[in-house]
């Protein structure tokens, strides 16, 4: 099966990627999922496709709403630790050591179990307008979610705005321009920018965080196939279908990125 | 208001078991992230020198790991793994056993660490001069000692940093195994808290708790890095 070494030049590489012991291996791959379709039992998959439908929505839901809120506020946890006061700037940074040093099912747990045990101790709470949200679960899966992401990626902000050159500011302050319209017209676009390429990975690393919201109750794709096995009594069938959606949804946000990330004119930057 | 006495370390209250959970957590990420750095170094020497066969079978799994979530790795790997064992064991006419909670675990916090230490120490280990290598071929040192007097002492300053964030993963992913019904700090800590229902004082202690590893972990980090960069040019 072994073939002659492949030459370190990437471009004859590329060019023969399709090599002998690449089609046994694609085979065996073929030939395996096809075992897993005749010999499993897949006759359960029909009656749970519409509830797949809405738990994928709610998972894809949950982490672009996570995503971009956690966005928006790590802009400025980020810029306060660059440039804020040292009031704003210790809270923030304590809040990213914070969120960043403990488990996002811990983060999850108090908020959902912890927060929702005190709440209805507070007198008047149930004629609070948001009260009917605050009793359903996914509200403290969305915060949990929104707050890890917006730690993670406003420690990358801060590296961000941090690293965008003095000269480009000072060049800016020379201009004349207020501190607002600097940081409107020209240190937040840099820092974005320099920010661009981690939202990829940060990006995936959240859609395989979501699945945690199916520990309290929110039915994400992951709490469907949970359901799904303990109907069915069936192991594995559920859990590689589950992987399989979540490669699936991995590659598709990988290449998205990738063509965005090439639309972004980087020339001379 | 706050009931502290909650926290105290013997029996009607909860702190040894929350200390024991941690204790738990501890060993798993330990074990979990040493059996990673052992798949990964053999993976990233894999990727670098293996066969086209070796090369393509750990980008599977480097990749398929890194796409899929964590949690259900972890399912994945706790059924599998148990159910596989105990195939092969009646296969061999030995009685099934029951595998414990810890070695499955570190069983599958290693694996999933494989992978990510496998792309740490490939970009590691191609980021030394290749001169040092070449010139240890040169003398005609066998490739095993090359490997450990060269390749990994070599390598050591650009691997800490991935390497350290690694464990500071490992030790944050172990709270998955709360999923699976393993007693560890973070399930533990549910259960403390489900029991007295003071959730908030629970959470918050194991917080504190994780918080602590991790903290601790930077400082012991911090100076091994300084330590294994010595003699080396600043880079920054």
């Amino acid at each position: 099966m072994t073939t002659s070494p492949l030459p370190a030049d990437e471009t004859s590489r590329r060019e023969s990627w399709l090599k002998p012991h690449r089609l046994v291996l694609i085979l065996i791959a073929v030939a395996l999922i096809a075992a897993a379709i005749i010999f499993g039992r897949w006759d359960w998959l029909p009656r749970y496709l519409p509830r797949l439908w809405s738990g994928l929505l709610v998972t894809l839901a949950m982490l672009f709403g996570s995503a971009l809120l956690g966005f928006v506020l790590a802009v400025p946890l980020g810029l306060v630790q660059v440039t804020g006061p040292w009031w704003l700037k210790t809270p923030a940074a304590a809040f990213c050591t914070m969120i960043r040093g403990t488990p996002l099912l811990l983060q999850l747990w108090l908020l959902y179990y912890g927060l929702g045990s005190l709440f209805p101790m507070i007198p008047g709470i149930r004629e609070f307008f948001l009260w009917p949200y605050l009793r359903e679960a996914w509200p403290y899966g969305l915060a949990a979610l929104t707050i890890s992401f917006a730690a993670y990626e406003g420690e990358i902000m801060r590296g961000a705005f941090a690293g965008v050159p003095s000269g480009e500011l000072q060049a800016a302050r020379a201009f004349g321009m207020s501190p607002a319209k600097l940081l409107w017209r020209i240190w937040l676009p840099r820092a974005l920018h320099r920010a661009l390429p981690t939202l990829n990975g940060e990006t995936v690393l959240q859609l395989k965080s979501t699945p945690l919201i199916a520990t309290i109750t929110v039915v994400d794709l992951y709490g469907v196939i949970s359901r799904v096995r303990q109907e069915t009594y069936l192991t594995y069938e559920p859990l590689f279908l589950l992987a399989l959606i979540y490669m699936v949804l991995t590659a598709i946000l990988v290449f998205a990125f990738r063509y965005f990330e090439n639309r972004i004119p980087t020339r001379g930057i | 208001m706050i009931d502290w006495s909650l926290l105290a370390l013997n029996p009607p209250g909860w702190g040894g078991v929350l200390l024991q959970g941690l204790l738990s957590t501890m060993e798993i990420a330990v074990g979990g992230y040493l059996l990673g750095l052992v798949i990964g170094l053999f993976g990233a020497i894999g990727k670098l020198h293996g066969g086209p066969l070796a090369r393509d079978l750990l980008e599977v799994y480097t990749t398929v790991v890194r796409a899929v979530p964590e949690l259900v790795l972890i399912l994945i790997l706790y059924y599998a793994g148990t159910d596989f064992l105990n195939k092969m064991l009646a296969l061999l006419d030995y009685e099934a056993v029951d595998i414990s909670g810890l070695v499955a675990g570190i069983f599958v916090i290693g694996i999933v660490q494989g992978a990510y230490s496998t792309e740490v120490i490939r970009g590691a280990i191609k980021s030394i001069p290749p001169g040092q290598i070449e010139a240890a071929r040169a003398y005609a040192i066998p490739p095993a000692k090359i490997l450990r007097r060269i390749t990994i002492p070599a390598m050591l300053p650009y691997a800490i940093p991935g390497l350290s964030n690694l464990w500071l993963i490992a030790t944050k992913d172990t709270a998955l195994l709360a999923v699976v019904g393993f007693s560890e700090l973070t399930l533990v800590t549910r259960q403390a808290a489900g029991t007295t229902k003071s959730y908030m004082l629970f959470f918050l202690a194991a917080g504190a708790l994780y918080l602590a590893i991790t903290l601790i972990s930077r400082f012991l980090i911090g100076i091994l890095e300084r330590r294994s960069r010595r003699g080396l040019a600043g880079v920054n």
